[in-house]
């Protein structure tokens, strides 16, 4: 079972990005069975047979697709998946701090795909609170870098006050 | 000049900490060079032609002489005992070890220095006027608002990872002397335009830059009241970091976005963005701008006269000393004080290089002349903005010693240039020799003082470093299966008239440039009226006549009306 980063510790969690298969499509596909993260489209074809099945729903969203086309649905997504294809495709990040901020979303948002130790800081700050790290990557070693830096200049999720209005007057 | 606390101490502390982890890593293998690769970027380090080079951030030009002391030690001991300012106001070293760096970052930041965002995907040093604070011109001291900037963007958890690199400058003087609507946000300090509020705050401009598409900024808005400065630039890089094209390098900055959509289209997702953030906790507060503001106070200037006798009697009796103030020395906004230019062109010296004693005697100008303060300026000069009048001959004389007082601000040989093919990986051909070459051809002082006012910058490749797309006459290396061949552009220019120079047809071989630059020159001599500067006679005849005299008995195709600009899109 793959071991993730969830609210900072190491567990067990069995769900796992489901990936349409090639020639496959959203609306006809089979449904996975248990716990799983669907891509945007099949979430989008098939919201009621997934709410039907009666696991909490789990949709993750691809880089170049925006929190906006599931906003209506946050009340009944357990789990959303931002996946960063590549690690230095930084619009994940956006899509975390619109989840929180602009959408309220309080369920868990889960970084998938090229997920690294070393960008793990600047993810927790932007509202992610599960990490599904590269296969590679050190788990252990890599609850560390959420003390990387003891304070942070902006307001963001983790912390929505900036510094310049927490500093001692 | 901003000085730390505790809190921003321990921020760059941290921030040592896990370069150095990550270098360790790397080496025990456990971080791949791809992986490793945006992040010592971030802090700084490139892998060039011959090695690492590591770019030192000076945030919107400020250095205190311990921290120059500091940059001097640090390059005896971990360099070549030199170092290079760029024109985005830092210090890049060209020889330090790959493994020694996170002891350059670990001694720099003992004196409240970083290389952090100097290079990557992210919002770079903001950069401003090197005569802030000190400019009769000037609205506001922008300084303060870089600083602000400065913090916003330090570790944005949003913003680390761009489409492309992201560059800021600040303009609150009549004069823009920061180039601001040739970066990708340009903030222009003004007072609330309607005059209903009284209110101050920005002109904000997006999409400007140079590189291989030139591009001036556009409006995104007329006035942006200061309290929202931060909140709306969180909205333009939040539509930029979800919208800019990631498929394309080349098409990756904000410019491209905003050219795509259309500055109004841009401007209302920019608008929509912020109507969520505006007002929020991110809105500036007055006591923290007044926090920053109190660092930038000014210094204990004496009360002086505006004339100083002795500074007159230097200035009839000593004709060298004359021609330096006349180049060199600029307006203070303070009777009795100016601000002067230490240049760092001269022959045989790459154009912002300067050596660690030239380091360490600038720290002490600074320290006995000028409250303990010097500036980068992005022309690759240092600045001392705060003199005596009566102190000039003096510093000019100890300058002069050091070969940091060539009398040539803002003439031809005051040249930008960028490093180029002898250490650039980049580059497609070299920009320094090129430099040097004009350098000896113009070093007759007299020459060069009547010939006045001119911008020449030179950059290696299309990437332009060295901003040739914004002066009066612009070098640009290119690189013609295997061979070093250099275009031409003419009518750029820097400040409130900011234009994009036009390139005046097929490139020169290396050795023709000089003569090239002399062909130029030589229309304006013969053309000009008494009060005109280059740039004047170029656009009252049109560059036709400049361009003939250039191509005069020169074996090349007169090339087609277009012919240039296709190759431009092409390279």
């Amino acid at each position: 079972m793959p071991r993730i980063i969830q609210n900072g510790a190491i567990v067990d969690d069995p769900r796992t990005p489901f990936r349409l298969p090639e020639g496959a499509s959203p609306e006809t596909v089979a449904l996975p069975a248990g716990l799983t993260l669907l891509p945007l489209a099949v979430w989008l074809a098939r919201r009621d047979d997934v709410l039907a099945l009666g696991a909490p729903a789990g949709v993750w969203l691809d880089s170049n697709e925006g929190p906006e086309a599931i906003a209506a649905d946050l009340g009944r997504i357990a789990v959303v998946g931002v996946n960063f294809p590549k690690f230095t495709d930084g619009r994940g990040y956006s899509t975390a701090r619109l989840l929180r901020d602009r959408y309220a979303y309080r369920g868990e948002i889960r970084a998938i795909g090229d997920v690294l130790h070393d960008q793990l800081f600047y993810m927790k700050r932007c509202g992610f609170d599960a990490f599904a790290l590269r296969a590679d990557q050190n788990v252990e070693k890599a609850l560390t870098a959420f003390r990387t830096f003891g304070n942070a200049y902006q307001a963001a999720v983790d912390q929505p006050q900036p510094l310049f209005r927490r500093r001692a007057a | 000049m901003y000085r730390y606390d505790s809190i921003d101490q321990q921020m760059i502390d941290d921030r040592v900490a896990q370069y150095r982890d990550q270098m360790a890593r790397h080496l025990a293998g456990e971080l791949s060079g791809d992986d490793l690769r945006p992040l010592r970027l971030q802090n700084g380090l490139y892998i060039q032609r011959h090695g690492p080079m590591h770019r030192i951030a000076v945030p919107y030009g400020m250095l205190a002489s311990r921290q120059l002391r500091k940059l001097a030690e640090v390059s005896r001991r971990y360099d070549r005992g030199y170092g290079h300012f760029t024109t985005r106001h830092n210090l890049q070293f060209h020889w330090p070890k790959f493994e020694e760096t996170p002891e350059i970052l670990a001694e720099l930041a003992t004196v409240q220095m970083h290389a952090i965002q100097t290079s990557g995907n992210c919002v770079r040093n903001v950069t401003t006027d090197q005569f802030a604070g000190v400019a009769p011109d000037e609205l506001t001291d922008p300084r303060p608002w870089c600083e602000i900037i400065r913090q916003w963007s330090t570790f944005h958890p949003e913003f680390a990872f761009l489409p492309r690199k992201f560059k800021i400058a600040v303009n609150a003087a009549a004069s823009d002397r920061a180039v601001i609507r040739a970066h990708d946000i340009g903030l222009e300090f003004v007072r609330d335009p309607s005059g209903e509020t009284g209110d101050s705050g920005f002109r904000v401009f997006v999409g400007g830059g140079l590189g291989r598409t030139p591009i001036l900024g556009k409006v995104v808005r007329e006035f942006l009241p200061w309290r929202h400065l931060l909140t709306y630039l969180d909205a333009i890089l939040r539509v930029y970091n979800r919208y800019g094209r990631r498929d394309n390098a080349f098409k990756a900055r904000i410019k491209i976005l905003v050219q795509a959509l259309g500055v109004e289209e841009f401007a209302r997702q920019v608008e929509a963005e912020w109507a969520h953030l505006a007002d929020g906790p991110a809105t500036l507060t007055a006591a923290e701008f007044d926090r920053v503001a109190a660092d930038f106070a000014p210094p204990p200037y004496a009360p002086l006269p505006d004339e100083d006798l002795g500074f007159s009697a230097h200035l009839r009796d000593d004709k060298a000393f004359a021609a330096w103030v006349r180049r060199n020395v600029h307006a203070h906004k303070v009777p009795g004080y100016a601000a002067l230019t230490l240049s760092l062109k001269k022959p045989g010296v790459p154009p912002g290089d300067i050596t660690a004693e030239q380091m360490e005697a600038v720290a002490d100008l600074a320290d006995r002349y000028s409250f303990g303060e010097v500036r980068v300026s992005h022309e690759q000069n240092l600045v001392l903005a705060d003199v005596r009048k009566s102190d000039l001959h003096t510093v000019w004389t100890l300058a002069r010693a050091q070969g940091l007082a060539t009398p040539t601000v803002g003439l031809l040989t005051d040249m930008i240039c960028c490093p180029g093919g002898d250490l650039c990986s980049l580059a497609n051909a070299r920009s320094v020799p090129i430099a040097d070459a004009v350098q000896q051809r113009f070093e007759d002082l007299d020459y060069l003082h009547d010939i006045g006012e001119i911008s020449l910058n030179i950059s290696g490749c299309m990437n332009s470093c060295g901003h040739h797309h914004v002066s009066n006459i612009g070098i640009l290396g290119v690189d013609k299966n295997d061979e070093e061949w250099y275009q031409v552009t003419l009518g750029g220019q820097q400040g409130n008239d900011t234009t994009i120079g036009k390139v005046i047809g097929p490139s020169f071989a290396a050795e023709e440039v000089p003569d090239v630059i002399e062909a130029l020159i030589d229309v304006y001599l013969e053309q000009r009226t008494p009060e005109e500067r280059f740039i004047d006679t170029l656009l009252r005849i049109g560059s036709e006549p400049f361009k003939a005299r250039a191509y005069q008995g020169r074996d090349r195709r007169k090339p087609a009306a277009n012919d240039s600009e296709r190759k431009v899109a092409n390279a």
